[in-house]
């Protein structure tokens, strides 16, 4: 075999776990909003279809839940078993902010699930809300913990090295460090989207296959209002992200637009391959000006390019630059669903639509690859360092793990999550196929309703 | 400074014996799991838990966090000296842990979930058993690196210490089922506790009769000059609560003999805390080389103060609602 780097294979071991994991809270922070919208307005209006919701969407967050707290797990771990040197500096700064993740968001999230999941007949309706709406909040908090140690990597602050590691001077700064707020609001929106879009696709899918209950009806309307809302904040969001980006990290920046060369009249690469040993790019297809345009807001604005930087200095251009453009495009994808939406919902045909219902299911999984790519570009394009320009991913591995060891329990975690992975897709079909439960039948049904495949009976409204 | 370290330290330990406490008496139930009488005991077992494992786990992601945030040198040095057992107990969490929403939502691989319940506790108990006792024998440290091969971490002290986890863990899972079941899952319950106590005053004195061999330095902790007269009372205290715990496990009490396994834990702890004080790695690092900047520290430790008491509080609340005897039934949305 030939020897490999444990450094490649550190990152990558840390890129699929941490890739792995983020689907799961990804989900989780939405749901746990969306659940906590639907008891307060079933509280409000006792209307049963949104506790039939409830109940049937609190299954499929306490599958992905599951999953997010073993995989998390993992993670608070591995920081020192792959990258001990990295713990050791860092640990002064990014432990207090993971501490506070635990103490603040961990125990508020599994105190109350229990009572969320299991508290139905032990504790009042007010008090379960209360379980839920901490449950939620615990999950954003500890978006905001994560997010804010995340974007300290990106954009440090507050520290300085003293002593061969990092010692803070002011916290306040190292917590709201020059890219946190962007990102937490960018990472909150991405979430709650992909929720949206996971929420519209299977209910459009109910629908396609007849609702008789007109739960996915309701859970599609209220989705779908969500994307309406959310994808245009999102691109917005990113767009300011993105201009923070190029005032702190701009050959990420550099790297995102496959721009080699600083200089004026920059085009928007819609197409190219970028060529990281020639330092160019093959096949480029643009739009002149696109790129000044978007940075700095005229056609003659300064773009930087990656020759600013030595060649050691540059993150890997065609990953950055690739997964930009597809979270983009996605992004686009589904500001036109929101549009749609409300095109149909405007002339009363939201439920009628079955093109608009087919693009719902298709766009199902599309919140999740858009969050990754997007996690790509800001990870990716932060490298070679793990702490932006101060310290070097080369110097942040453990010098005594064997790249056997590394390359063991990669080969482990493919396989174990592999089929976790695949069990968790098989048990959230079951329950997909299940569906809400049926509203309790007052005797007005018609009897040959009730009995009657759906489907067959239920006339378009 | 110093004081510093110490209450750094503290928080490390009371952070790691709650999750000892805490997650071992879940694992214990897992560990327990395929000997249980019948598949209705085993899903009452399960429900006895299910409410909070999460929450219970959660105090090992704030003991790792916790040393990252207290003694960032230490969670650099243990995890990449530990790095298969550490490895090896992660995959075993992972399998325990998704073990109850998928067991719970199967109808023909139930049996396949079992197993990961009870192979993914066995090997976490036995692995964070090895953890400790690789810890207390030693580990090899040059500058600010751990110099030593990635199996140093076995022995046949370690293999001891894993079992006498394993059998205490149970212990403390089989005293949480006589708590939390009635009639004859309870008169099991009961039975294995009796046994298991046996396994762990075993486990206890081998542990204790080897340590002092492993470096003069932990003899002379508890042998040298007058150190003997005060650390007296800890194996007094052991046998007397372990006759304690033989006779309320016998007796009906039920909940006196979870309490006594969770003293006779309490004590094992204190054992291990005396034999490495001051050190944090044996035999080169101490609390004191160890601990954080002192900016963090004091960061830490007034989120510590403000936020510890909350999170007790409303533990405390969460383990009040589902007090009393589990059901079969644990409800999911109160079906």
């Amino acid at each position: 075999m030939p020897p490999i780097d444990p450094e490649i294979l550190g990152r990558l071991q840390f890129a699929f776990t941490v890739s792995f994991h983020i689907l799961f809270p990804t989900l989780t922070i939405g749901l746990a909003g969306y659940l906590t919208f639907l008891e307060w307005r079933w509280l409000r209006t006792r209307d049963d279809t949104f506790l039939r919701l409830y109940k049937f969407w609190v299954k499929i967050f306490a599958l992905a839940f599951g999953m997010g707290v073993v995989s998390g797990l993992v993670l608070s771990y591995q920081f020192g078993t792959n990258w001990s040197e990295f713990s050791r500096i860092t640990g002064p700064v990014l432990g207090p902010l993971l501490g506070f993740e635990v103490l603040t968001a961990f125990f508020l999230e599994a105190g109350f699930l229990g009572i969320m999941l299991f508290g139905w007949d032990k504790v009042g309706e007010k008090l379960h809300f209360l379980a839920t709406s901490l449950v939620a909040f615990g999950t954003a908090l500890s978006a905001f913990w994560i997010l804010s140690a995340n974007s300290w990597m990106q954009t440090p602050a507050g520290a300085s090295i003293v002593d061969g590691h990092f010692v803070v001077d002011d916290w306040l700064a190292v917590i709201f460090n020059p890219s946190f707020v962007y990102r937490f609001l960018h990472m909150t929106t991405a979430s709650y989207l992909t929720t949206s879009l996971v929420i519209s696709g299977i209910s459009a899918f109910y629908i396609l296959r007849g609702d008789t209950t007109g739960t996915a009806r309701r859970a599609f309307s209220i989705a779908m209002w969500g994307v309406l809302v959310l994808a245009p904040l999102q691109v917005l969001l990113g767009d300011q992200h993105g201009l923070n980006t190029l005032e702190h990290q701009p050959i990420k920046v550099a790297a995102m637009e496959g721009n080699w060369n600083t200089e004026s009249n920059v085009p928007l690469l819609l197409f190219a391959i970028p060529d990281q040993a020639e330092e160019t790019n093959h096949l480029e297809v643009g739009i002149p000006n696109g790129a000044s345009l978007i940075l700095r807001h005229s056609a003659d604005g300064v773009v930087p390019g990656l020759k600013e930087v030595p060649k050691a200095d540059r993150p890997p251009v065609g990953i950055v630059f690739w997964s930009f453009r597809l979270m983009v495009g996605l992004g686009f994808l589904f500001v036109a669903l929101g549009l749609w939406g409300l095109w149909a919902r405007w002339r009363g045909r939201l439920y009628d639509t079955r093109p608009l219902k087919w693009l719902a299911v298709a766009l199902t999984p599309t919140g999740f690859v858009a969050t990754l790519a997007g996690w790509f570009v800001t990870e990716v394009g932060r490298q070679p360092y793990t702490v932006y320009g101060l310290l070097r991913t080369a110097d942040s591995t453990s010098p005594s793990v064997a790249a056997s060891a590394i390359a063991t329990t990669l080969t482990i975690f493919l396989i174990v999550y592999g089929g976790l992975f695949g069990a968790f897709l098989y048990y959230l079909g079951k329950l997909i196929r299940q569906g809400p439960s049926e509203p309790e039948t007052t005797g007005e049904t018609p009897e040959a309703m009730r009995g009657a495949r759906p489907g067959l009976v239920v006339p378009a409204e | 400074m110093e004081i510093l370290a110490l209450i750094s330290a503290g928080i490390i330990a009371a952070a790691i014996l709650a999750y000892v406490l805490l997650d071992g008496f879940d694992l214990g139930t897992g560990i327990l799991f395929p000997f249980a009488p019948d598949s209705r005991s085993r899903n009452i077992m399960m429900n006895s838990v299910a409410p909070v494992w999460d929450g219970n786990e959660t105090w090992l992601v704030l003991g790792g966090g916790g040393l990252m945030v207290f003694f960032p040198l230490v969670y650099s040095v243990a995890l990449s000296a530990f790095y298969i057992p550490v490895m090896l107990m992660l995959f075993a969490l992972i399998f325990r842990g998704v073990a109850f929403e998928f067991r719970h939502q199967a109808d023909t691989s139930t049996h396949l979930w079992s197993a990961s319940f009870f192979g993914g506790s066995l090997i976490a108990a036995f692995m964070q058993g090895v953890l400790v006792g690789a810890l207390v024998q030693g580990v090899r440290v040059e500058g600010l690196h751990y110099a030593g091969g990635m199996f140093d971490w076995f022995s046949p002290f370690t293999v001891l210490t894993g079992l006498g986890t394993v059998v205490g863990y149970g212990l403390l899972g089989a005293t949480w089922l006589i708590l939390k079941t009635e009639d004859d899952l309870q008169a099991w319950a009961r039975r294995s506790a009796l046994v298991l106590a046996g396994g762990v005053l075993i486990a206890m004195a081998a542990v204790s009769v080897l340590t002092p061999f492993l470096r003069p330095a932990i003899a002379d902790r508890w042998f040298g000059g007058i150190n003997l007269v005060f650390l007296f009372p800890i194996p007094v205290l052991t046998a007397l609560l372990a006759a304690w715990l033989f006779y309320t496990i016998l007796s009906d009490r039920e909940l006196a003999p979870f309490l006594s396994s969770i003293g006779l834990f309490v004590l094992g702890f204190a054992g291990i805390g005396i034999s490495l004080y001051p050190h944090i790695i044996p035999p080169d690092i101490t609390i004191y080389d160890a601990v954080a900047p002192r900016s963090s520290v004091i960061f830490a430790m007034v989120g510590v103060a403000l936020v510890l008491p909350m999170v007790l509080g409303y533990t405390w609340y969460a383990y009040s609602v589902f007090r009393g005897k589990a059901t079969e039934h644990g409800g999911y949305g109160g079906e």
